[in-house]
């Protein structure tokens, strides 16, 4: 079983998101170690962006405070080697297209491999452009995340598909953010990928409490949630790494519920 | 900085650009960056060579492919073109006039000048054209609100215009610091009945607020049409803007052959996004003896790093929906822009320009803060035109080159836009303080 399948066979996974470089690249190391020992199934590091048009405010701001601490992918290929030497947690990257072609997709994707990176999440590229990603995501052994949205409609069979690994289904219009109400189309998009293929669905977008977890759960293999984590980050600085943690537990714990 | 007091002036600064564009070596792309795949040709839309494509959230695809199959639909329906034709002649004002610069000419003794006066156009510059059809077409979309970007405030005081003239509602995304370089442009905009949402994110210019007019449009699309200014941004997008903006060149090659019966030897423009230069190079990119030179914004020079010359210093890239040359660092950060014009403070450019750069098509040189200002002042004097910043670059060009191109060939300027909206930066970049209240 590869670690990406691993993390979809513990319950319904709970998938933490956080940007690596905030605050530090310590930090974001300890994170990873911590949020997996509570519960996390699968994490999902996002590579900081100067322009990153699929987020919210709240990720933003972590991307702007990462990049003002003069954190470059290589740092965060390495930061990746070195938990990949102490543990086995499944880690997908999220970055935009750019960071990617301009390293060069190819030894991107062969950097991704030795660090030990399961999986890539990249949001600007739909399913019409992936073969700018693929065949080097394929030749290196990386699994290439798709994504569904609210507004897929009938593309949702063309993209399940040809689905790898697990399905983002972006769960609310709009970017990455905190919500008081999710939009409850995401049962009916899972629905639709099921119909398709027999692969895990993980709901994102807009999910923060316990009781929004506990509902979409039903309906999803995984939640995602990033800007609630990046949040306490946000107000715990270097001293995150605990309140993270009880956060996670506290998420975990409502999803197996 | 010298204030030019002679009528003449000649700018030793602008270094003029090889014919054609050296074999262009992005930093640290690999070789999968330049080839197709076969496979892919069939799924992947727009491309201009290897730029373009549609590197957009999935969340926005259906929008997208809604798009491109209504412009398809209504861009050969009768009923669709005559109701455009109609706005754009009685509306806007076109065919703007093709002007013979006889003082200019005369002035630097070389080739023959023609302005392209789409400063002329209703609200002040060749914006109105691409959002005319563009209005037009998200009412046949049944679409009921219009957002959209802005830079220097000329596309979003289009926008906001054609979004009263159409009963629309109308939202425009401004950087926070254009929003001040510009505020009468803000003024105008409410004025329109359009809210102007300032941008306070990133470097808070034209690339921020595309970044949040799209953010905005994730949010919100089942009512709402993206109304993107230049040709820029995912698929249909370029192809939408310069299709209508490729009416300038066709009335540039019907005038010019009515008054002097042939072809012109130069056609130059601005480009930032590059919606105007495309649509005065388009009809002539068939010509292969009508040279195409676009101007971008050096800023304060290409060596400062306070430029937005992106085809000078720039890299190939996947930005904002579109593949293309992009200002960025070795790790794919697009890099903070500068550059005195704000509609040229991009840090990109449009896919089909870059495609014409790749094969020598088209020329792209670089003219600085400095030239621009003094070419504005230039034409201000010698012909009682007062041209747009932003068109002030091409003009800072032509003045460099009309005297080296002999007097039997003709060169035209495309001049995208009136300058009043500049006056009070430049009037504060050359020290003087006005002082409205007085």
């Amino acid at each position: 079983m590869s670690r990406l399948e691993r993390a979809f066979s513990r319950g319904k996974a709970f998938i933490p998101f956080i940007t690596a470089g905030d605050p530090s690249m310590t930090v974001t190391e300890q994170l990873i170690y911590t949020m997996y020992e509570a519960g996390a199934d699968l994490i999902e590091v996002g590579i900081p962006f100067s322009d990153p048009v699929a987020e919210g405010p709240v990720i933003q701001a972590a991307d702007e405070r990462a990049l003002a601490s003069g954190v470059t992918v290589d740092d965060v290929f390495a930061m990746m080697q070195r938990v990949r030497n102490k543990c086995d947690v499944p880690v997908a990257l999220m970055t935009y297209v750019n960071p990617v072609a301009t390293y060069g997709t190819d030894r991107f994707m062969m950097n991704c491999s030795k660090a030990g990176i399961d999986a890539v999440i990249v949001p600007d590229v739909p399913f019409e452009e992936r073969d700018e990603l693929l065949p080097y995501c394929r030749k290196h052994g990386i699994t290439l995340i798709s994504m569904i949205a609210p507004t897929s409609g009938e593309r949702i069979r063309m993209i399940a598909a040809e689905a790898e690994g697990f399905v983002y289904c972006v769960s609310s219009l709009g970017v990455t953010g905190i919500r008081e109400r999710i939009g409850y189309e995401a049962g009916e998009m899972i629905k639709a990928v099921k119909a398709v293929k027999d692969i895990p669905c993980a709901i994102g977008f807009g999910i923060s409490t316990p009781e929004q977890a506990a509902e979409l759960a039903v309906w999803g293999d995984g939640i995602i949630v990033g800007s609630a984590v990046v949040k306490i980050v946000e107000e715990y600085g270097e001293n995150c790494v605990g309140h993270v943690a009880e956060y996670v537990r506290r998420m975990k714990a409502a999803i197996s519920g | 900085m010298s204030v030019c007091k002679n009528e003449r002036t000649v700018f030793p600064s602008i270094r003029v650009a090889p014919q054609k564009s050296k074999a262009f070596v992005p930093y640290a792309g690999d070789e999968s960056f330049f080839i197709l795949p076969k496979e892919w040709i069939g799924l992947s839309k727009g491309r201009f060579g290897i730029h373009g494509g549609q590197y957009v959230p999935e969340i926005l695809m259906n929008a997208l492919i809604e798009l491109e199959q209504a412009y398809e639909r209504y861009k050969n329906d009768p009923d669709f073109t005559t109701e455009l034709d109609d706005l754009l002649r009685n509306y806007a004002g076109r065919p703007s006039m093709l002007y013979y610069a006889e003082k200019m000419t005369k002035d630097l003794g070389g080739a023959k000048i023609y302005l392209k006066r789409e400063d002329l156009n209703h609200t002040g510059s060749h914006k109105i054209n691409n959002v005319l059809g563009q209005a037009l077409l998200a009412k046949r979309m049944g679409k009921t609100r219009l957002i959209a970007e802005t830079g220097a405030g000329q596309h979003g005081v289009a926008t906001a215009t054609a979004a009263a003239l159409m009963g629309m509602e109308c939202e425009i995304f401004m950087g926070k610091e254009d929003t001040e370089r510009q505020a009468l442009n803000v003024y105008r905009m409410e004025l329109l009945g359009a809210k102007v949402h300032p941008v306070s994110t990133g470097t808070q210019t034209l690339k921020d607020a595309v970044n949040e007019a799209m953010r905005e449009w994730t949010r919100r699309i089942s009512d709402t049409h993206y109304v993107l200014g230049s040709a820029v941004g995912p698929h249909p997008f370029p192809t939408i803007v310069r299709d209508f903006q490729k009416i300038i060149g066709q009335e540039v090659k019907r005038q010019l052959a009515e008054k002097e019966g042939r072809l012109p030897d130069v056609v130059m423009a601005c480009v930032g996004g590059g919606s105007n230069a495309i649509g005065i190079f388009h009809d002539f990119i068939d010509d292969e003896s009508v040279r195409l030179i676009g101007c971008e914004a050096a800023g304060r020079g290409i060596d400062t790093g306070s430029t937005a010359a992106t085809m000078t210093i720039g890299s190939v890239g996947i930005f904002h929906g579109m593949k293309s040359y992009f200002c960025q660092d070795e790790y794919g950060q697009i890099a903070p822009v500068y550059s005195i014009s704000a509609g040229l403070d991009y840090p990109g450019v449009g896919p089909e320009h870059a495609g014409l750069r790749d094969r020598g098509r088209a020329e792209y040189v670089p003219v600085t803060d400095d030239e621009a200002v003094e070419a504005f002042e230039y034409l201000s004097r010698t012909e009682g035109i007062i041209p747009a910043i932003e068109s002030a670059h091409a003009v800072a060009y032509a003045m460099k080159i009309a005297p080296e191109l002999g007097r039997d060939k003709i060169l035209v300027i495309c001049l995208s836009g009136r300058g009043d909206k500049d006056v009070a930066s430049i009037a504060r970049y050359r020290g003087v303080q006005i002082n409205e209240q007085a």
